[in-house]
């Protein structure tokens, strides 16, 4: 398929539009998140037909017995062409799935793409079921799931089960992410324990470990002057950290961070408590991708250094950007993911 | 110096600007003709290439139906079961065949319709937005959806969402086809296991279009390049002659002082130059040649394989790039031998103006092996060899053996005639024409390839015609072709007819796979419009009488020849085993066919209903009945087809077909008559010493001239003899072994004795208007001219 074909229509406003794949674009008739935000769940692990932009963003650190470190992702976009949704293939519903598994030596990608309306691909809340193809991550509930993907070079089946309460960023979910106001609504399950086997073209391996999804969903999260993206999800010892560097044209950023308590408890720190600055670059298909960090947030004594642990986890999808484990190392140890877009 | 020798060279064209005329013509000439070809294949071709492109056909694997309609659920079934298929939804619509594809999971996306140009807008899949070449949208009338100009898109196709195609086509939730990406994830559950239905078609590696129409174009390149070595030819002959002239120039100007290195560069610079100008009048030339020709070879594609061809020509970069390098270096190929010759020369050799015509005549030993090898490699090639390149092997071979022995036979001929001289006169003529053979040689070779070219195409055209009509007196037995909408239609348009017509033969068909070819399965109702029509290339005895009685099949030759499969051989349908009993031609058809008869198919495919029916009657008749049902069942134009309209619209395209090869024909011979003017004429002016003294002995100037006509007309008549045995074989090659070897069907070749008396009568024609100037001449030369030659005498 042609990649540029896709860009344009999966986001129609990117050629003029600032910031990465089109997230900086004004939007009309959509919706936007309002503060407070106010839940409703199952309803809400469903779709946001009339926001422009949502997705169901499953990271995992996996281990097998010898000790390996593995990533994986799983990953389902929703775009919508206009609001609401439509009868077959009427709907303005458009659905990207990206999956990947991350060896220290290899990076494994595929991506899927569907229309809305005839069944190909969609979300229910209850019983929970993503799905794109063949591709899905559905249970009874919300709380344990099964999540599989196929590609031409690997695939995947996993069991997910929680082990601790959803937790929400931002005010009460409701996460700004620019000085301008922009914002998402956005929670995350950051306590799924994941088992399974991946299926990679030397063999099965069986993996245990740690997994996190993220929720979101807005009409224009970035702002007009930001051109990309750093997202760090950190398990350490103490608890888990999110945080994220957004970055903007006049080389300034704008930061915002989570701290999430063994218990769910939260703490939300806003714009400049977080710092993330490149200590290492790595050259990724053709361009320099920072793989080595060094991250704060002084409230809680973190001081770490971040590694990517494949640098060259590059995801050659229709729209690019990096997506890979990391290693923490410092003042806590752990692992982590690290998501990095804009990287033209 | 090198301004002094560019002038010296260059004074011979001006005071010769005949010879520079006839240099720059014959070449052309010779580079409109292939460029002319090769213009018209290129617009076929990328026509081709577009609608290829658009609908995926060939290069992706597809799964398909038997009766061309899928559920849509069995899309999103096959997708949720790993398999990465992307949905099809075409139909016709006002005549237009409209494709409606899914831009998101299609392999190659909208085709050719390029989203870069902006072309691509929400509205492209929410509000429906139809693609194709104006001509195409013009012809579209009362549709409200955004259509967008795009000159990619094959002719006669649109190219829309397949929402708004089942939306236009009123195929609610169903799909026509799918197309298979060419990479499948790791794991998928078995297509048998998702849609038993189903079948998984591999990819064809070309569309059966593209293989139908290159036996078309396989014509017409060889065509193009028969005419291009026959101007050749003629370069070659002016060329030689340029050189000739200019020896005692180039004499003069090396015993100054001037280096041979520079003269050979200075020539060779002047040569490009004129090839790049006559080239490029050629290729102006070709861009009228093929804008002519090619609303009709647009018309004879359509109408033979249903093959869309734009009728507008477009001036592609390859074809006049094509055709300034065949200029350029046809003229370096002619030119070879002349430079080699100059740079070898003895300086102060002498200004012989025979030399050069004599030259042909040496190494005549070299040329008969060479003459009689090729032609022994294409008679083996004939026998043992097989391909495809063998057979063009062999259709090279035939014809530059022809070529090379042509002078040699000829002098042979000629010699007969001299041994059976009884007059002087008599012995003089013969004499002097076989002294002249070599300078006339290369100019009669060129009307033997240019006849032989005519006498083969022109053969293997009609016998396609004959062929093809007599195929469609077979398969378009019955006067008139009714198609039903639904099986409630059929059903009740079946009892309306009975009483009223002679006989109704439903006729149904399903698509299945014969041993692993893609094949369908016909069960017609036992009637003698089977048996009077259909002609068995083989058969078994009684093989009409067997299949009616269930006994066996027929099936078609290109279903015979890939499955190798013989008279008394099995083939399994639904899981029976049956003779094949007959085996029948079917041209045309790219895929397998398979006859029974309709109890047999009934019983192995009872949901199979007919939607399709001949009607026989009086073909008085036809039209009340069309306009009787018209009223009663609501029938549209396109569901009832006369038979008489497609026969004549058959043999309209063959006609047009005629039109195109005529055209050629006539541009060859033109060509070939040009090349034995140009010969002449430059053999009159060297050939003053010789006739003098026969002037000076009482023959009169008049009489010297229609004794050069009647030699002309001689040499053109023996020439023609000759072609017509090889055309005929180049017409066997055409027709039984590169036919065979490119498209698994033989036509049968016919001979049209009363084409080819009109071919030479062409081309006795064209020799008599080319020895008419030279004959003139000769007869108006002046005496003191002719006195001249005994004052040089030294």
């Amino acid at each position: 398929m042609n990649v540029k074909a896709l860009i344009f229509l999966l986001l129609p406003s990117v050629v003029s539009a600032q910031g990465f794949a089109g997230l900086g674009t004004a939007t009309e008739d959509f919706a936007t998140p309002q503060r407070p935000a106010a839940f409703s769940f199952p309803a809400d692990h469903g779709p946001h037909p009339d926001y422009r932009i949502e997705w169901w963003y499953l990271t995992a650190n996996l281990q097998a017995d010898d000790g390996t470190d593995y990533g994986l992702q799983w990953t389902l976009f929703r775009t919508a062409l206009a609001v609401g949704e439509g009868d077959g293939w009427t709907s303005p519903q458009l659905w990207m799935g990206h999956a990947a598994v991350t060896t220290p030596d290899a990076h494994y990608v595929t991506e899927r793409l569907a229309r809305g309306g005839i069944g190909q691909a969609g979300v229910t809340a209850a019983p929970f079921e993503a799905w794109i193809d063949d591709w899905q991550l559905a249970g009874p509930n919300f709380d344990d799931l099964r999540m599989t993907a196929s590609g031409p070079d690997f695939s995947y089946d996993m069991e997910l089960t929680a082990q601790g309460p959803l937790i929400f960023h931002g005010e009460d979910g409701y996460s700004v992410k620019s000085a301008e106001g922009q914002a998402s609504y956005y929670y995350s399950q950051p306590f799924y324990a994941i088992e399974g086997i991946l299926n990679l073209p030397n063999g099965e391996v069986a993996v245990t470990g740690q997994a996190w999804l993220d929720r979101e969903w807005s009409s224009q999260p970035l702002s007009e002057n930001q051109t990309g993206w750093d997202w760090f999800s950190l398990s350490l010892e103490e608890g888990k950290l999110m945080g994220f560097r957004l970055r903007q044209t006049d080389d300034t950023y704008y930061t915002a961070a989570t701290w999430i308590a063994p218990n769910g408890e939260t703490t939300a720190y806003p714009d400049g408590a977080f710092t993330a600055e490149p200590t290492n670059t790595t050259s990724v298909n053709g361009r320099d991708v920072p793989t080595g960090w060094s991250v704060q947030l002084g409230d809680r004594g973190v001081d770490v250094d971040v590694y990517a642990i494949n640098p060259q986890a590059w995801m050659t999808t229709s729209i690019p950007y990096w997506e890979g484990p990391v290693v923490i190392e410092g003042s806590h140890q752990g692992r982590g993911y690290l998501e990095m877009t804009g990287y033209e | 110096m090198t301004k002094a020798g560019l002038l010296a060279l260059l004074s011979h064209w001006r005071r010769n600007p005949m010879q520079l005329f006839t240099l720059v013509v014959g070449l052309s000439l010779a580079t409109a003709l292939w460029s002319g070809v090769q213009a018209v294949n290129a617009e076929a071709r990328a026509s081709y290439d577009a609608a290829a492109e658009t609908l995926g056909e060939g290069q992706f694997a597809q799964i398909t139906s038997a009766d061309g309609a899928i559920a849509q659920s069995d899309y999103v079934a096959l997708r949720r079961a790993g398999w990465l298929v992307s949905p099809v939804a075409e139909g016709r619509l006002q005549g237009i065949r409209l494709v409606g594809l899914d831009a998101l999971t299609a392999p190659n996306g909208l085709g050719p319709v390029d989203f870069t140009d902006g072309a691509l807008t929400v509205e492209t899949l929410l509000g429906g937005v139809l693609f194709g070449t104006q001509a195409t949208l013009d012809r579209l009338v009362d549709v409200d959806i955004t259509k967008i100009v795009s000159g990619d898109v094959a002719p006669n196709v649109i190219l829309t969402d397949v929402g708004t195609a089942q939306r236009l086509l009123r195929m609610d939730g169903e799909l026509t086809r799918f197309i298979v990406a060419p990479n499948q994830p790791v794991t998928q559950i078995p297509l048998d296991q998702v849609v038993p239905n189903l079948t998984l078609r591999p990819p064809q590696g070309g569309s059966d279009v593209a293989r139908l129409t290159d036996s078309f174009h396989l014509n017409l390149t060889a065509f193009g390049l028969l005419s291009f070595a026959v101007g050749i030819f003629i370069v070659h002959g002016a060329i030689g002659l340029a050189f000739e002239q200019r020896r005692p120039v180039i004499r003069t100007l090396r015993a100054l002082g001037f280096p041979l290195r520079r003269l050979v560069g200075l020539i060779a610079a002047e040569l490009l130059v004129l090839s790049l100008v006559a080239g490029a009048i050629g290729v102006g030339l070709g861009y009228v040649v093929a804008a002519a020709l090619l609303p009709d070879v647009a018309a004879t594609l359509s109408g033979l394989y249903g093959a869309s061809v734009s009728g507008n020509l477009q001036l592609r970069p390859e074809w006049w790039l094509s055709g300034l390098a065949i200029a350029v270096g046809g003229t370096a190929l002619a030119a070879a031998a002349s430079l080699w010759r100059l740079a070898k020369m003895p300086l102060l050799a002498s200004a012989r103006p025979r030399a050069w015509a004599m030259q042909a005549g040496q190494g005549r030993k070299a040329q008969g092996v060479l003459a009689v090898g090729l032609l022994v490699a294409a008679a083996l090639l004939g026998v043992f060899g097989s391909g495809l390149a063998a057979g063009f092997g062999m259709l090279a071979a035939l014809l530059i053996g022809a070529a090379l022995a042509l002078p040699l036979l000829l002098d042979r001929v000629l010699a007969f005639g001299a041994s059976r001289a009884r007059s002087v006169m008599a012995e003089w003529f013969w004499a002097d024409t076989r002294q002249q053979l070599p300078g006339l040689s290369l100019a009669l070779m060129a009307l033997l390839l240019a006849m032989a070219a005519n006498v083969g195409v022109s053969t293997m055209v009609s016998s396609f015609r004959l062929t093809f009509t007599g195929f469609l007196d077979q398969r378009l037995a019955s006067e008139l072709y009714i198609y039903a909408d639904d099986a409630a239609q059929a059903s009740q348009l079946q009892d309306y007819l009975k009483p009223r017509v002679e006989k109704v033969l439903p006729i149904q068909s399903i698509s299945q796979d014969i041993r692993g070819l893609p094949s369908e399965i016909y069960g017609p109702t036992p009637h003698a419009t089977y048996r009077d029509n259909w002609v068995f290339l083989q058969d078994a005895p009684n093989a009409w009488t067997r299949i009616e009685n269930g006994e066996g099949a027929a099936i078609n030759e290109q279903l015979a020849r890939r499955a190798g499969l013989a008279i008394g051989d099995q083939i399994t349908l639904a899981g029976e085993r049956f003779d094949v009993l007959g085996i029948y031609g079917d041209y045309g058809n790219p895929i397998g066919q398979v006859i029974v008869t309709e109890a047999v198919f009934e019983a192995l495919f009872p949901d199979i209903r007919a939607l399709r029916f001949g009607v026989r009657m009086d073909p008085e008749n036809v039209t009340a009945l069309t306009i009787e049902l018209r009223e009663m069942f609501d029938l549209s134009e396109a569901n009832m087809v006369n038979q008489a309209g497609i026969k004549a619209f058959s043999l309209d395209v063959f006609d047009r077909t005629f039109t195109v090869t005529g055209a050629l024909n006539v541009l060859t011979l033109a060509v070939a008559g040009f090349a034995i003017l140009m010969s002449l004429l430059t053999l009159a002016t060297m050939r003053l010493p010789q006739l003098a003294p026969v002037w000076s002995q009482g023959l009169t100037r008049a009489r010297l001239g229609r004794i050069e006509i009647l030699r002309a007309v001689m040499l053109a008549l023996l020439t023609t003899i000759l072609a017509l045995p090889l055309g005929l074989g180049l017409a066997w090659t055409l027709l039984a072994v590169v036919n065979v070897e490119a498209f698994g069907w033989r036509l049968p070749m016919f001979l049209f004795p009363l084409d080819y008396a009109r071919l030479a009568v062409f081309a006795v024609g064209a020799a008599i208007l080319a020895a008419l100037w030279p004959a003139r001449k000769l007869a108006r030369t002046r005496p003191s001219d002719l006195l001249k030659v005994f004052s040089n005498e030294r």
